[in-house]
């Protein structure tokens, strides 16, 4: 779904050279669910923006979906889902949805079905007349995962989308996505700081280290294809976590 | 409340704040509550009123006196201060009096009518603000959109302001006339001179609200420029776009007003007002100033009708 070779970006800032990725090197295969995990810095982010062609590579090579990532963005390969839920505050929950499927100019009768579809996905089906600021935070952010899935998009890139959730809600939601992914069947790409939500989520994760961004380890996480919560004190599960931590330990060479 | 939608369920507040969040809110309050709103601006009317009648005693004493000759009672004199033809200063009741005899005494198409004047007024106002509403946004969507617009023409539009239009406004009004351009025209212009400034600030700061990743979020789906334009900028623009506009509605007035000043014109609030100045009129000049509040009054009041609707479409909020 996403190769990536040797990929770089540099960033210029003021006449200095920031250097956020370097020579990172990657596949994410159809049906996969990666993990970046990895301190403030370390270039998850941008790796991301750089799969989605929010940012530029400045050197090495992608392929998202077999084509450029400017071909990939151009034929909405992706769905993307920010850090905040950026919905729009003027559009109620149902048209923040279909937003990307007006953009394409499917049919209204389309649109409707594709957000109740997804709105009953992600199990707010009843809230589709109710405005954004009416809803709690988990539930903005529900509806901009629904919003990204609403054009059945191939790969669904995921940029810390619970980390400014309370972890009651946060550990909710990652259940939520893990079914969701287990019944869609889509390649994810997701970036987070926390380590049990990287394992209990993942099919493989690459653990990163910063100064410049890089690539420090790719752990498989050969958990039951089928997880739930409690699956975390498992001893295979801490198992894995441990790894991660390890390999992030490594990386902070600072310390 | 039903239209609110299930969310606000949990958001209820709590007993102590109810009354004074219905309030605020000015719906599902019950009578009491209207009642109480409407207190202190009836105290502040009275004081007005109190005041007012105390000034028109004081200031037309004089001339009530030199009318009414030696040896008038203090009552005689007192009511003759409230009943001048030509006061300095019109007690309340009679500018109540002239204005309703000015509004229905009269038909409406007739030059006696203060209605016939007030609708040139408005007339003249309503084409500058359109005019301004066009200029406005236009200029506006050129600034956010092109950045040499930006640096060239931000520079004239606030040099535009700093032309002090309302002192100069007869005479452009002349100027206008002796190339032939008469009656409504120049009238909006200046009135659309003196308007658009606030819509096009309003919308270049609407127009940029986005923040970041709302963009990025439509870049994500290949967006057009049109439909960035018009799924987010605009939609965006709107909560700065009306308080704007209640300022450009006022000040449109305003010029429409002001271009009627100079000599020639034969009708209008500001003809009406001029006319009042020359002949001493007092009371004719009252009632037009308070005719202008009332249009004033009534234009800001279809700016906040239009912006209700548009907030109830978004479920509350602008």
């Amino acid at each position: 779904m996403v190769q990536a070779r040797g990929a770089g970006v540099v960033f210029d800032a003021g006449g200095q050279r920031i250097v956020a990725l370097e020579d990172v090197s990657l596949d994410v295969a159809r049906g996969a669910f990666v993990s970046l995990i990895g301190p403030s810095g370390c270039g998850k982010t941008t790796l991301l923006r750089a799969i989605a062609d929010l940012e530029r590579l400045s050197s090495g090579a992608m392929l998202v979906n077999g084509q450029s990532p400017e071909q990939a963005r151009l034929a909405r390969a992706y769905g993307y889902v920010f850090q905040a839920p950026a919905l729009y505050p003027w559009r109620n929950v149902e048209r923040n949805v279909t937003l990307p499927l007006e953009i394409m100019g499917i049919g209204r009768a389309e649109r409707r079905a594709a957000a109740a579809r997804y709105l009953d996905l992600v199990g707010l089906a009843e809230f589709r007349r109710s405005f954004p600021w009416q809803l709690s935070g988990g539930m903005q952010q529900r509806v901009s995962i629904a919003r990204a899935l609403s054009f059945e998009p191939e790969l669904l890139l995921m940029d810390e989308p619970f980390g400014a959730l309370d972890e009651i809600t946060r550990d909710n939601l990652n259940l939520q996505l893990h079914r969701l992914w287990r019944r869609t069947g889509r390649s994810v790409v997701f970036v987070t700081h926390s380590i049990p939500e990287a394992v209990f989520l993942s099919t493989r994760i690459v653990v990163m280290s910063p100064r410049p961004g890089r690539i420090l380890e790719v752990i498989d996480c050969d958990l039951p294809a089928e997880r739930d919560l409690e699956m975390r004190e498992t001893t295979d599960f801490l198992r894995i976590a441990h790894r991660v931590r390890q390999a992030l330990r490594a990386g902070h060479s600072y310390e | 409340m039903s239209d609110r939608g299930p969310g606000r369920g949990p958001h209820r507040p709590p007993r102590p704040f109810r009354n004074w969040v219905q309030r605020r809110q000015g719906s599902g309050g019950s009578q009491g509550a209207v009642g109480a709103e409407a207190w202190p601006v009836l105290t502040v009317l009275c004081a007005v009123l109190a005041l007012w009648y105390a000034a028109a005693l004081l200031m037309n004493l004089d001339q009530a006196r030199s009318l009414a000759g030696e040896g008038a009672g203090t009552a005689d004199l007192l009511g003759a201060t409230l009943a001048l033809d030509r006061p300095l200063l019109p007690a309340p009741h009679q500018i109540a009096g002239e204005m309703f005899d000015s509004i229905f005494g009269h038909p409406v198409s007739s030059a006696r009518s203060l209605v016939f004047h007030a609708g040139v007024t408005a007339g003249a106002a309503a084409c500058g603000f359109v005019l301004a509403l066009v200029l406005g946004i236009g200029l506006a969507v050129g600034i956010v959109h092109l950045r040499v617009l930006d640096r060239s023409l931000m520079p004239w539009i606030v040099a535009s302001q700093t032309v002090p239009v309302l002192a100069i406004a007869p005479m452009v009004v002349v100027v206008l006339g002796t190339i032939g351009i008469t009656g409504l025209a120049p009238k909006a212009l200046i009135a659309g001179w003196l308007s658009f400034f606030p819509i096009t600030a309003g919308m270049v700061s609407g127009l940029r609200a986005p923040e970041p990743v709302q963009r990025y979020l439509l870049a994500t789906y290949s967006a057009t420029g049109a439909q960035v334009f018009a799924l987010l900028r605009w939609p965006a623009s709107m909560a700065f776009l009306f308080p704007a506009l209640k300022v450009a509605a006022a000040l449109s007035l305003v010029g429409a007003i002001v271009a009627e000043l100079p000599t020639g014109a034969q009708a209008g609030l500001g003809a009406r007002l001029l006319a009042g100045s020359y002949y001493g009129q007092t009371l004719q000049i009252w009632a037009a100033l308070f005719m202008a509040a009332l249009l004033a009054v009534l234009a800001t009041g279809a700016v906040d009708l239009a912006q209700a609707l548009l907030r109830r479409r978004r479920g509350g909020r602008l």
